[in-house]
């Protein structure tokens, strides 16, 4: 029962379609996993405590996905790793220490925050009990039990800075090690098969399992250490207001938060709201809301994605599919460019209109009208390509003049064509938009996504149920429609 | 009435007409005679412009057809084809009045001339209402004449009108065609490949052979004093055709 209720109970958190103006909310985004979503509401959170306006766009997407919007202003701030910042956004840049990468930042218009206090990194784990009782502490310790078993995730293994590299580096002699799945590894700890695995140092598991994280006295792993990346451009009052959270979430601490999250199935703003007033003594208030709230909310973003996308798309496909219809020049471009489109893989194609057009619901749009065009322009081209030539004849020879015989003749008679091609269109838009939560538009994706994040198919029914109904009501619709519009004499 | 002068039009290797040239008197129905694929649908294109010839030139009431003039010329002209050309999307009416229409005559002269030619083909007045599909064969083709008709023009251009027809029909449709096309007095080009048929509309006959002129004349002349072997053989084999 309490499982129901958490799963009816989520946070209203909603991306806003538009351009920003001065007044303008400031805008937090995070990646697509539980801790950034956690970090990205405190982020809000506090922003709005210094009576700022903000909102947060959780699991917008990965790090090249925020760290452009940040650099483009979609999104105002945003949490982030140093170890990321150095080996993936900066790779292959000399940043041999903390000033370093803060001056190279700013250089980009970016600043950072001090590090929150806890470094999400690659770590060792294994059951507090067995350590206590070999006496393991540190990764070095362990040189002292050749015989212990060891699991660690498929990347892990292969990775050179993974199990390859640490083993040099600690000269470690183990030989019973083997690759395999990370929930099937925390389950060999639990029933003893295995004595240590790899895990991140602030997963939810850790504590749920009861696992001691061994130290990595070396210091062969490099430094996670979670930080807020935000725009030199904005107020001070919102940099200190993100400044506050500096060092004050060790690793413990964001364990508990990411298993109450993933774990407990907490919402992740009344997670952050607690730690905020339990650590800071800040009381925000949230909104949650309920499942018909969050359903509407969800259609009419989904709506909006999809109807204007398809909207537009009519207006420029039919002339289009006219076009290639009668002007046989540009009959090979046009059905040529707008095939090709037509095969750029969906989430490529979102993620090309990033650096153009951003985040949010604007670029998905842009996507989605460009996946609209190819069945309308095809079927108005296919519709005027199949009318009869006799028919086609009669009406020239009437005397009626081009656009007189476009108008009265040849698109009524390819007009169950055309509409057919709308009929696809409005179908595959549904299921595609599913795809713009990817890049913050949110609709029927985001309990899509949030679902698969926290492995709830509850909370993926919630967007898949929602879409295929819109879908089947789409098609309803437009058989409607036909049977408006078609004239009589052609359905006889 | 209409002038072709050593008109030629190919469709990539093959010639559809070569170096054409035909009077068709006003008043009078000509009929363009021959066998299956000998032109006589081009030619009728290129008279309703159409299409354009590759070279000679033709003359509708002296003016010569570029597709500047054809438009205008157009009205000028009625075209009837085999099934018709009717529209599928249009009611009877609709598809009658669609030119007028267009051209924005009022609704009350519109009504009027509807009625005249309900009469003049004798198609009753509730089958205008019915689209194209819930007609027979025969009404449709009064329809697509009535169609013709409309704007009054001085010429017929008909593309074997009743060759869609089974014989009953087109036995009566045929006389119907035949007095309406006298007692209005057009000029009519009409296209068959029926011998029997172009002696009985025709006041000149044409015969085409591969894209040329072979024999013109009356009827009479065509079937008594043939031009070259080609005519005799013509005459001949649709004249067996019906004996057997
Ligand atoms: N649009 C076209 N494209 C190619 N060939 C054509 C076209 N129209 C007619 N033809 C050819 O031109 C010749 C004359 O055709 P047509 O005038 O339709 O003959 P008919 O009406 O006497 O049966 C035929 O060989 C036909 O195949
Ligand atoms: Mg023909």
């Amino acid at each position: 029962m309490t499982r129901t209720v958490f799963l009816l109970v989520m946070v209203l958190g909603s991306p806003s379609v538009g351009a920003q103006g001065d007044d303008a909310p400031l805008v937090v985004g995070s990646k697509k996993f539980t801790e950034s979503v956690i970090l990205g509401e405190m982020a809000a959170q506090l922003l709005r405590e210094a009576g700022l306006a903000a909102e947060h766009r959780a699991e917008v997407g990965g790090t090249r996905v925020l760290w452009e919007a940040l650099r483009r202003g979609d999104l105002d701030a945003y949490p982030d790793y140093t170890g990321t910042i150095t080996q993936e956004i900066l790779a292959g840049e000399a940043l041999p220490d903390e000033a370093a990468l803060r001056a190279r930042l700013a250089e980009l218009g970016i600043g950072m925050t001090a590090p929150l206090g806890f470094n999400n990194t690659y770590a060792l784990g294994m059951q507090e009990e067995t350590a206590t009782r070999l006496g393991i502490a540190t990764i070095s310790d362990l040189r002292a039990h050749p015989d212990l078993a060891f699991g660690f995730t498929n990347e892990f293994m292969d990775r050179a800075d993974g199990w390859p590299g640490l083993q040099r580096a600690y000269a470690l002699p183990h030989a019973d090690v083997r690759g395999l799945d990370h929930d099937l590894a925390y389950r060999g700890l639990d029933d003893g098969a295995l004595a240590l695995t790899d895990l991140y140092s602030t997963d939810a598991e850790i504590a749920y399992y009861g696992l001691r994280v061994l130290r990595d006295d070396r210091a062969f792993f490099p430094a996670y250490r979670a930080v807020f990346l935000y725009r030199l451009d904005l107020p001070p009052e919102a940099i200190a207001a993100l400044e506050r959270l500096g060092g004050r979430i060790g690793e413990a601490a964001m364990q508990a938060l990411n298993a109450r999250a993933k774990l407990e199935r907490t919402p992740e703003a009344l997670v952050a709201a607690t730690f905020l007033r339990d650590a800071l003594g800040i009381e925000s208030e949230v909104t949650v809301a309920g499942f018909w709230e969050r359903l509407w909310q969800r259609t009419a973003e989904h709506l909006l994605l999809v109807g204007l996308s398809l909207f537009v798309a009519i207006l420029v496909a039919i002339p289009l599919g006219i076009a290639a219809a009668r002007v046989p020049r540009l009959e090979g471009p046009i059905l040529g460019i707008v095939g090709v489109i037509y095969t750029i893989p969906s989430l490529a194609l979102l993620v090309f209109m990033i650096p153009l057009l951003g985040i949010g619901a604007v670029p998905a749009m842009v996507a989605l009208f460009l996946y609209s065009l190819l069945p309308i322009v095809r079927n108005t081209h296919a519709g005027l390509q199949g009318i009869a030539p006799p028919l086609r004849e009669s009406a020239e020879a009437l005397g009626l003049s081009p656009g007189a015989r476009l108008r009265l003749v040849e698109l009524p008679l390819a007009g169950p064509s055309i509409l057919a091609g709308i009929k696809t269109s409005a179908v595959i838009n549904i299921g595609t938009a599913t795809l713009g939560a990817l890049i913050g538009a949110g609709g029927y994706g985001q309990p899509i996504l949030t679902g698969i994040r926290l492995d709830d198919t509850a909370l993926i029914l919630e967007g898949a149920v929602p879409a295929a109904a819109l879908a089947l009501a789409a098609q309803l619709l437009f058989d409607g429609i036909e049977r408006l519009v078609v004239p009589q004499g052609l359905r006889l | 009435m209409i002038h072709l002068h050593r008109v030629t039009k190919s469709y990539g290797a093959t010639q559809a007409l070569r170096a054409v040239s035909l009077e068709v008197a006003a008043g009078q129905t000509t009929v363009l005679l021959g066998p299956s694929g000998c032109g006589k649908s081009t030619l009728l294109r290129l008279v309703a412009g159409l299409i354009v010839p590759d070279e000679g030139n033709i003359r509708v009431e002296g003016t010569l057809i570029t597709p500047a003039t054809a438009p205008a010329l157009r009205q000028r002209m009625g075209y009837v084809i085999q099934e018709g050309g009717l529209f599928p999307h249009l009611t009877a009416r609709e598809n009658v009045i669609l030119m007028a229409r267009h051209l924005g005559w009022p609704d009350g002269r519109i009504a009027q001339r509807l009625a005249d030619l309900a009469d003049l083909t004798a198609l009753p007045l509730d089958m205008l209402d019915r689209y194209p599909v819930q007609l027979s064969g025969g009404q449709r083709q009064r329809v697509a004449l009535m169609r013709a008709l409309f704007l009054d023009p001085a010429v017929l251009l008909l593309d074997e009108p009743l060759g869609a027809l089974d014989p009953m029909i087109r036995s009566d449709l045929q006389d119907d065609l035949r007095a309406i096309i006298r007692r209005l007095g057009k000029t009519a080009l009409l296209v068959t490949h029926d011998l029997s048929e172009a002696g009985f509309f025709g006041d000149t006959v044409v015969l085409l052979r591969d894209g040329a002129i072979v024999q013109q004349g009356s009827f009479r002349d065509l079937v008594e004093r043939p031009a070259e072997p080609f005519v005799e053989r013509f005459v001949q084999a649709q004249r067996s055709l019906v004996l057997e």
